[in-house]
């Protein structure tokens, strides 16, 4: 039988657990990961200088982080991987990838991309400011660095992410000034139903604000963020922050870890031409996606943080079934009481993430009342006042549109920070529903590369005869 | 010059040292660049369309508010490099960046 040519675009829980389900049905894949080694963000390993143990870096998910990096290690002899190696476009059925300063492209004939998510943001006054940092990278500093992001920090925004990390700095020896959530309580009641299809992880979740807060933590609800204080060579001051009854505090610190939640990473998703929907009980748009992981696209399979932010439990399910749905549709034999197993698994994690939603709400109306001299687009210094000012003068009701006049998501990030802000700057001030604004297009390459890449034709593994289940 | 990040555990890795705007400074061997150059000092780069200084933002090259560049003009993504003796950075962006194509 000739081997089918099948990428794996990420290597955390979804790419590895995918990439483990091919291998088993005797398929070699090809893994692309921007990561130094495997084991994505939320499993990431620290270098290898480094000598903290599991228990102390992935607290009470230690043993699901071991077993992804034990599947891998074993994984690694029957796959391609492709590490430090940047996927920046989809085209004509060809993924390219840069690597070291060369630039190569792969054809395929099933490509599963798990490319994770980043964090979603809020922007606030003075979030420019050297100090103010995503929710992710402040538990990345910890993870992979063992360092905090300062010597005193606020962690504020919205999500369970906010509470995790706070209290993991503060088991590590870190000063936190204050966790400010967005969400009022009452949300998190309603929520509860929902949020009752993972009880173990709920448990979890009261047992870290119930150490954040007797370790003296001090943690706010309902909050509206007023401003980031600082100095343009100085870096963050302190925060201010209108509290549940309209009253304006601040606090001092010399550090912010922000963050709402996550938002996947979509770009190639969108580059290989998968149909969106609009999601409105998170407000962004997300690839059209079926129970097991199809694309709107034949050959295309989705899975992960990368297209539902289910957390790394659902990420594993979904991404070994994206592998059986890759299989299937290869005319591969599949196991359809596993095929079941894992849809039940992941309609689970669905219920969970649902619940998520209404307990810690995107704080849309925030946007609406952000003022006109906040930033809005941090790469390139672009104001809310300008963004409002080409909405209104110039007619820009439309995210690409508005981009093209205002440059807001034209910068650096290509917009993952302040797309989804945007959006709602925009809708807010024309006075038309979020949708109706559209979203950003994916843009190739979806990372900066240099200019000097070298295009080379890698030769691609002769196919070999495996025999099925080796 | 005031460090940002501050280090919790692992400081009994072996020092590294390296330049940034031609000063000599030290990191730890399996710091990130971001990392050594934020122990150091509070910020890695000044922004080219606003006033402010920057100490980079996601930690995972998603946002890339962390490139410095090297003296030969090689643009450096601090969060994903590994801090290496032979680093010579810059803050600024240098006026020639694509050394190999001249």
């Amino acid at each position: 039988m000739v081997q089918p040519r099948v990428i794996v675009v990420g290597a955390g829980p979804a790419g590895v657990r995918c990439a483990e389900t091919l291998v088993a049905a005797g398929i070699r894949p090809m893994i692309v990961d921007e990561g130094r080694r495997d084991g994505g963000q939320i499993y990431r390993r620290q270098p290898d200088q480094f000598s903290r143990p599991y228990s102390k870096l992935y607290g009470t998910e230690a043993a699901r982080a071991k077993s992804l990096h034990d599947s891998f290690e074993a994984l690694r002899a029957k796959v391609d991987y492709w590490p430090e190696t940047l996927a920046w476009n989809i085209s004509g059925g060809k993924l390219y990838t840069a690597r070291d300063g060369l630039a190569s492209d792969h054809a395929y004939d099933a490509l599963i991309l798990c490319p994770g998510a980043t964090d979603r943001l809020m922007p606030v006054k003075g979030w420019q400011f050297a100090g103010t940092y995503s929710l992710g990278a402040s538990q990345i500093a910890l993870k992979a660095q063992a360092c905090a992001i300062g010597g005193n920090v606020v962690f504020m925004g919205s999500g369970p992410l906010l509470y995790l990390v706070a209290n993991q700095y503060v088991q590590a020896g870190a000063k936190v000034a204050a966790v400010l959530d967005t969400s009022p309580f009452s949300k998190r009641l309603r929520a509860l139903p929902k949020l009752l299809a993972r009880p173990d992880v709920l448990r979890k979740g009261a047992t870290l604000v119930k150490s954040l807060k007797k370790s003296g933590v001090r943690i706010v609800s309902g909050i509206e963020p007023v401003e980031i204080h600082g100095h343009d060579q100085l870096g963050v001051e302190g925060v201010s922050y209108r509290d549940s009854c309209g009253t304006v505090q601040r606090i001092a610190c010399d550090a912010v870890a922000l963050g709402y939640h996550l938002r996947p990473e979509t770009q190639l998703a969108d580059l290989a031409g998968c149909a969106f929907t609009f999601d409105a009980s998170t407000h962004q748009w997300l690839p059209q996606l079926d129970a097991m992981g199809r694309s709107s696209v034949k050959t295309v399979y989705l899975a992960g943080d990368g297209v539902r932010v289910l957390g790394a439990d659902g990420a594993e399910a979904a991404g070994a079934l994206a592998a059986l749905a890759v299989l299937k549709d290869l005319g591969r034999p599949v196991d359809a009481a596993r095929v079941d197993a894992l849809k039940r698994e992941r309609a689970k994690m669905d219920r969970f993430r649902a619940g998520l939603a209404d307990a810690f709400p995107w704080p849309a109306q925030h946007a609406a009342r952000l003022s006109d001299d906040t930033i809005v687009c941090r790469c390139e210094g672009i104001s809310v006042g300008e963004l409002r000012r080409v909405t209104l003068e110039e007619g820009a009701r439309e995210a690409n549109r508005a981009k093209a006049f205002s440059r807001v998501g034209m910068g650096r990030c290509q917009g993952r920070y302040c797309g989804h802000a945007a959006a709602e700057v925009i809708a807010a001030a024309a006075g038309v529903p979020l949708d109706k604004v559209g979203r950003l297009r994916g843009q190739a390459p979806v990372k900066p590369f240099a200019i000097s890449t070298i295009p080379v034709s890698v030769t691609t593994p002769e196919p070999t005869e495996v025999a099925e289940g080796k | 010059m005031k460090s940002r990040f501050v280090r919790l555990a692992e400081t009994g890795r072996r020092a590294v040292s390296f330049r940034v705007d031609g000063e000599v400074v030290a990191g730890l061997e399996g710091d990130t660049l971001l990392v050594a150059m934020l122990c150091n000092n509070d910020h890695v780069r000044h922004s080219e369309f606003g006033p402010e200084v920057r100490s980079g933002f996601c930690l995972m090259g998603a946002c890339q508010d962390c490139w410095v560049w090297t003296t030969d003009g090689e643009r450096l993504r601090a969060c994903t490099t590994t801090v290496d003796a032979d680093l010579d950075i810059v803050t600024r962006q240098p006026e020639v960046s694509w050394s190999n194509l001249v």
